[in-house]
C-alpha cells in the first residue's frame, strides 16, 4: 500500500472496515439493550460507548453489575479484558507520528478489528489507514449503542444471527497472509495453544494478553 | 455517583491508558531489529488467539458451538481463496441456520 495519497488510505482503510462496521454496529444495539437493565442511563451508556470504545470490555463491566457485582469487580474485568490494549498499542507506537498527545488519541483508534485491519501484511500499522478503519468501526460501535437504547428490547439477538461467528471469521481472513512465513506460523500457532490452555483457568482477558508471548516464538529466529 | 457512572469513568480513564500507553512512551521511534522482529510477530501470535477464543471460547469454559461450524466454513473459503467478506458471511450463516435448526 502506498503513503502518495493519504487520504485513498484513509478511505480504503474505511472501505475494508466497512462490513464489520455494520457487524460491529449490531453488537453496539444489543449493548444499548443490556446496558439500562444493569442500571445504567442511556446518557452513561452512550458516553461509555464513545468513549471506552471497546465491546467486550464494556459487556464484562456491564455484566458484572447486572449480576449484583461489586464497582471494584467490573472496573477489574473490563480492564483485564482491555489489557491486551497494552501489547497492541507498543506494536502500533513505531508507526504513529506527530506530538504525544496526536499519538495518544491516535492510539484511541485502536480496537482489535481496526488494528487487524491497519497492520499490513508485515505487521506494521499503517496510521492513515487505522484513521479510516477504527472511524467506521467508532460510528458503527456508538451508532449501534443509540440506537439499541432507542429501540429498546425489540433489536434482534447478535448470536441468533450468527454474528458471534463474524469476529472470528475476521480475524481468520486477516491472520491468513501472516501465515506464509515460518515466523508467523509459529507465532500463530504460540498464540492459539497459549490462548486456549489458558481460558478454563485464567480470568476473560489474560489468555489473550499471555497470547503475546508467543510472539517470542516468532522474534527469536528470522 | 452511581457506580454505573462510576463504572463510565474508570473503565473510560483506564482503557485510554492501556491504548495510549505505547504510543504516548514508544511513539514514532524506529525500533531496534529484535524488538521489531517481536512487533511483527505480536499480529499472528494475537490474531490466532482471537480467533481461538473467539471461537471457543464461552465465559470461562472451552465450547464447540455453532460458531466452529461458522469458523470452519470461513476457513474452507479463506483457502479457496474468496475474499473475507464472503467468509465473513458465510461463517455468520451457517452459525445461524446451525442454531434455527437446533
Amino acid at each position: 500500500m502506498s503513503d502518495a495519497d493519504p487520504s485513498d488510505a484513509v478511505l480504503s482503510g474505511a472501505r475494508a472496515a466497512a462490513p464489520i462496521a455494520l457487524v460491529v454496529a449490531v453488537f453496539g444495539a444489543s449493548f444499548g439493550v443490556l446496558a439500562p437493565a444493569a442500571g445504567f442511563s442511556p446518557a452513561a451508556a452512550l458516553i461509555m460507548s464513545a468513549t471506552t470504545f471497546a465491546g467486550s470490555a464494556q459487556f464484562a463491566a456491564v455484566s458484572v453489575l447486572a449480576e449484583g457485582g461489586s464497582l471494584a469487580a467490573a472496573v477489574a474485568a473490563a480492564l483485564l479484558l482491555n489489557a491486551r490494549y497494552g501489547p497492541i498499542g507498543l506494536s502500533a507506537a513505531p508507526a504513529l507520528r506527530g506530538g504525544p498527545a496526536r499519538r495518544f488519541f491516535a492510539a484511541q483508534l485502536l480496537v482489535d478489528e481496526s488494528w487487524a485491519i491497519a497492520a499490513g501484511a508485515s505487521g506494521r500499522i499503517a496510521p492513515r489507514r487505522l484513521l479510516g478503519a477504527g472511524g467506521a468501526i467508532y460510528l458503527g460501535w456508538v451508532a449501534g449503542t443509540a440506537a439499541g437504547l432507542a429501540a429498546g428490547a425489540a433489536v434482534a439477538s447478535p448470536a441468533a444471527l450468527g454474528l458471534d461467528a463474524a469476529f472470528p471469521a475476521l480475524f481468520l481472513g486477516l491472520l491468513a497472509p501472516r501465515l506464509r512465513s515460518p515466523a508467523g506460523r509459529r507465532a500463530a500457532a504460540a498464540g492459539a495453544v497459549i490462548a486456549l490452555a489458558l481460558t478454563p483457568v485464567a480470568p476473560p482477558g489474560v489468555p489473550i494478553i499471555a497470547a503475546a508471548l508467543g510472539a517470542f516464538t516468532g522474534a527469536g529466529r528470522s | 455517583m452511581s457506580a454505573a457512572w462510576a463504572a463510565v469513568v474508570l473503565v473510560g480513564l483506564g482503557t485510554a491508558l492501556l491504548k495510549g500507553a505505547g504510543p504516548l512512551f514508544f511513539g514514532g521511534r524506529a525500533p531496534g531489529e529484535r524488538l521489531n522482529r517481536f512487533l511483527e510477530a505480536l499480529a499472528p501470535a494475537l490474531l490466532a488467539a482471537l480467533v481461538a477464543t473467539s471461537t471457543g471460547a464461552d465465559g470461562g469454559r472451552l465450547a464447540l458451538d455453532a460458531r466452529a461450524a461458522g469458523v470452519a466454513a470461513a476457513a474452507l473459503l479463506l483457502t479457496l481463496r474468496a475474499p473475507a467478506i464472503a467468509a465473513i458471511a458465510a461463517a455468520a450463516a451457517v452459525a445461524a441456520l446451525l442454531r434455527a435448526a437446533g
